[in-house]
């Protein structure tokens, strides 16, 4: 799919148009890269206030754990995930969120995660760190983040997911999610150790709040953090962060990771959030975050994209971006929920197809993420 | 006259070091990704595209996915155990790493397994298991199933010295069978730690050819170099006959179609077409009587793409290859001779199924070959035709990013070894000489040395 006549290029090595134009010239290209870095803020800003009413919902439960306050709970948890989910093509270049030594990411949305890790499941009432009274007597925020992928990449301990679980439980069912009882959480209720159940739901959300907060923190404005030294760089390199945080999530995560797998093995556990049934909403909201990025907005906020940069060295390229970006939307939203049902059956089912059509549009829309870097005179590495 | 010698070395010393060779950088050729994160272990190959991709995504899933108790709601993935060493492949090859030793005192072997065998040899010439334990040792069990036992793990210090004075202290590992549920074993018993190796490259050796590693083997020492060299010739059971074995710690599986279903059986106690019986021996009745997770557990679909996945992990690419200190020491490597086991390059062949991985020209510093350690390294295990003091040459790609990916530099089969330096320190037998070689390097060289190792 490379046009004909460009040569790979090294990333940094000035483009010679043959307008004369520089795709990145500083002028017009340091505006793009100052409106990600606010824009991000924006996105993680977002995601702490929706994670902290979360919080608050998840208090007023283990309070007292009625049916009616357990549905309060799960609607803010579904409510908070749509600005996590935007955020994610800010991850896959070692910022604040998946930094080598100190990125909380794994601990925030690390899945599939194997409930029996956590709690009961059907057929192992005894099992997981809840009822593990012996060998884990005290709950606390250190021992969850120290059991989080221990030994073993599925055992999740904390994070959206573990907190998901928590709320609704397995998913059984064909027709909805998972539907725990509220009385889980009550004393002398449905299920042994409801105080540590308690305990661990707030000790969950709590850290959830507390990493989020910590990212944001990196990407506020006019602190001596990592969005001053993002604004900084060169904008090769800045630009080559952003695009390769967009590459990731559009292939090798959403396409790869999160559909074609779900899609292949036709598997309940392979949907990304599968107690909840909300991972169409999971889907969109990656695809929707990648278009952020690209277009420089953020809910109603919008500023100078990469879109203003690709307009100006090959006007048709940015057309077909944003036309596949849309294209990606409308395809995952075609897609007949819930998807964990979407999946099954044969390959000609109107919801195989649909799911397969979806990810050919995010395929389709990588490609032309990289086509993008190149004519903005950078290699992209995807792996 | 001494002056003069070393004054001429100064000068040798001074001029440039060698180019490496062109792409040498490609340590997996075309497969090549290039990626310095913790990540570095876990990616595709750069090559592989479309659908062939999508595949690798799905094995990947497989590949972490923890394996539960049967019976039980997700049907395709249950059968855990009975006994067992860790529920997922990832549980041991975290991040597509490399395992290591217990480091804190109440922590369990996991990623390091123990086999087991007593003396003599099966139909096949393989190690025969112990009557009450079987061929490896299983310290994890489902509810209800006695796990078969511990290892405690204790040390003692080995110190030695540089040629420069500089003195060293190395850590050698002593392991005894404790808790054992089912009594006693063999008073004869034999047993092989083997820690869990990087899974980065795999498909890549096994599509070299197995002329060039009979090539490579010099099992009489016919050039006098002192190193020997020998292939292992283990059972394929798809074919029923013996085959050139390449994979594992002494060369004692022939594909990874074969090792990875080995794996599922041993490790997880997953059953599978190749291997349908559970690791449970004739003493262990309780163990027999757990719920199965189907026959085979494991259907031919999955294992297909686990093995697929395997095949296509691709190596990272070197760093700093241009660096001088990394060019001294990719001389001294072959100076000191440990490019004679640890061979840099090789062609693989054709595949049929996997354009992929044919006719690239790789960089996996190994001959796939057994050689005679010595008796420190010794695990006094035969297995096949490895004798109790032999080990299969480990490849050295992307071995500078283990610390990166595994948050530890433990090397060597059980992982003694605390550093690369300590791993150069512990070689004996045939590679005694290069081993006294690096022994008596200045303290500069010995950087260099290192340097370039962290650089592959």
């Amino acid at each position: 799919m490379k046009k004909q006549g460009w040569m790979a290029l090294v990333a940094g090595a000035l483009v010679s148009m043959g307008c004369g134009e520089e795709p990145l010239e500083e002028a017009r290209a340091r505006p793009v890269v100052e409106r990600y870095a606010a824009l991000v803020n924006e996105n993680y800003t977002d995601a702490v206030a929706k994670a902290r009413a979360l919080q608050t919902a998840v208090n007023v439960f283990v309070a007292d754990p009625t049916e009616a306050k357990l549905t309060a709970a799960r609607s803010a948890w579904l409510a908070s995930r749509p600005a996590y989910g935007q955020s994610e093509p800010f991850r896959f270049y070692g910022g604040p969120i998946d930094d080598e030594d100190t990125g909380p990411e794994g601990r925030i949305n690390a899945w599939p995660l194997d409930e029996a890790y956590i709690d009961a499941v059907e057929g192992a009432p005894a099992a997981g760190i809840i009822n593990a009274t012996d060998s884990y007597a005290q709950l606390d925020e250190e021992l969850l983040k120290s059991l989080n992928e221990r030994d073993g990449e599925t055992n999740i301990a904390t994070g959206y997911h573990a907190i998901e679980f928590l709320l609704w439980g397995q998913d059984q069912s064909e027709t909805g999610p998972g539907n725990r009882p509220a009385s889980d959480f009550v004393d002398g209720g449905t299920a042994p150790n409801a105080a540590r159940r308690r305990t661990y739901l707030k000790l969950a959300t709590d850290l959830l709040v507390k990493d989020l907060e910590s990212v944001q923190a990196q990407w506020a404005p006019g602190g001596d953090n990592y969005a001053k030294r993002f604004v900084a760089l060169d904008v090769e390199e800045a630009v080559q962060r952003i695009l390769t945080g967009m590459g990731s999530l559009s292939g090798a995560e959403l396409s790869g990771e999160r559909m074609t797998v779900a899609y292949d093995n036709k598997d309940q556990e392979d949907e990304h959030s599968c107690f909840s049934d909300s991972t169409l909403a999971d889907l969109y909201a990656n695809a929707v975050g990648i278009q952020n990025v690209y277009l420089g907005r953020y809910g109603g906020q919008d500023g100078a994209g990469l879109d203003e940069l690709v307009a100006q060295v090959d006007p048709a390229l940015d057309r077909k971006m944003k036309e596949q970006l849309q294209a990606s939307l409308d395809a995952i939203q075609a897609i007949p929920g819930p998807f964990d049902q979407a999946i099954l059956g044969a390959d000609n089912s109107p919801g195989r197809q649909k799911v397969k059509a979806a990810v050919e549009a995010l395929k389709a829309q990588t490609e032309t993420l990289v086509d993008v870097a190149t004519a903005l005179g950078i290699e992209l590495n995807l792996e | 006259m001494r002056r003069t010698i070393s004054l001429l070395l100064l000068l040798a010393c001074a001029c440039g070091e060698e180019e490496p060779e062109p792409g040498e950088e490609l340590s997996g050729g075309s497969t090549t990704v290039h990626d310095t994160t913790r990540n570095a272990f876990t990616l595709a190959a750069r090559n592989l595209q479309g659908e062939r991709r999508d595949a690798f995504f799905v094995g990947n899933a497989l590949f972490n996915r923890n394996w539960v108790t049967a019976p039980s709601s997700t049907e395709g993935l249950d059968g855990l155990g009975p006994i067992f060493n860790a529920p997922s492949c990832a549980g041991c090859h975290f991040k597509d790493g490399r395992g290591k030793p217990p480091t804190e005192p109440d922590e369990k072997p996991l990623s390091l397994l123990f086999r087991l065998s007593i003396p003599g040899q099966d139909a096949h010439g393989g190690p025969v298991g112990d009557a009450t334990y079987g061929g490896q040792l299983q310290p994890q069990a489902i509810l209800g199933v006695p796990a078969e036992g511990q290892v405690a793990l204790t040390h003692t210090p080995r110190e030695g010295r540089y040629a420069d004075g500089t003195a060293y202290t190395l850590e050698e590992p002593h392991y005894t069978l404790v808790d054992l549920a089912f009594g006693p074993a063999h008073p004869e018993l034999m047993m092989s730690p083997r820690v869990a190796p990087a899974m980065v490259g795999l498909g890549l050796l096994e599509a070299i050819p197995d002329s060039a590693l009979e090539a490579l083997a010099d099992p009489d020492d016919k050039n006098g170099d002192g190193i020997s060299g020998r292939i292992n010739h283990v059972w394929d059971v798809e074919h029923g006959e013996a085959r050139v074995g390449r994979f594992g710690w002494k060369a004692n599986q022939p594909s990874l179609r074969q090792q990875n279903a080995g794996a599922f059986r041993g490790d997880i106690g997953i059953t599978s077409e190749l291997f349908p019986e559970e690791e449970c021996t004739p003493a262990q009745q309780v163990c027999r009587e757990a719920p199965s997770g189907g026959a085979p557990e494991l259907d031919a679909h999955k294992l297909e793409q686990l093995t697929f996945y395997t095949r296509m992990l691709a190596v990272p690419a070197r760093r700093d290859v241009d660096a001088p200190e990394v060019l001294r020491g990719r001389r001294l490597f072959r100076e000191l001779d440990c490019a004679a086991c640890h061979v840099p390059r090789f062609e693989t062949g054709t595949v049929p199924d996997a354009p992929e991985l044919s006719k690239q020209v790789i960089f996996p510093y190994t001959d796939l070959l057994l050689h005679d350690m010595g008796p420190e390294l010794a695990d006094d295990r035969p297995d096949y035709e490895a004798t109790g003091r032999e080990w299969r040459t480990p490849p050295l790609w992307g071995i500078g990013l283990v610390e990166t990916v595994n948050r530890h530099t433990r090397f060597l089969h059980d992982g003694r070894a605390r550093s690369l330096e300590e791993a150069i320190l512990w070689h004996g037998g045939e590679a005694e000489r290069s081993r006294e070689r690096f022994r008596n390097l200045s303290a500069t060289d010995r950087a260099a040395l290192l340097r370039f190792l962290e650089s592959l």
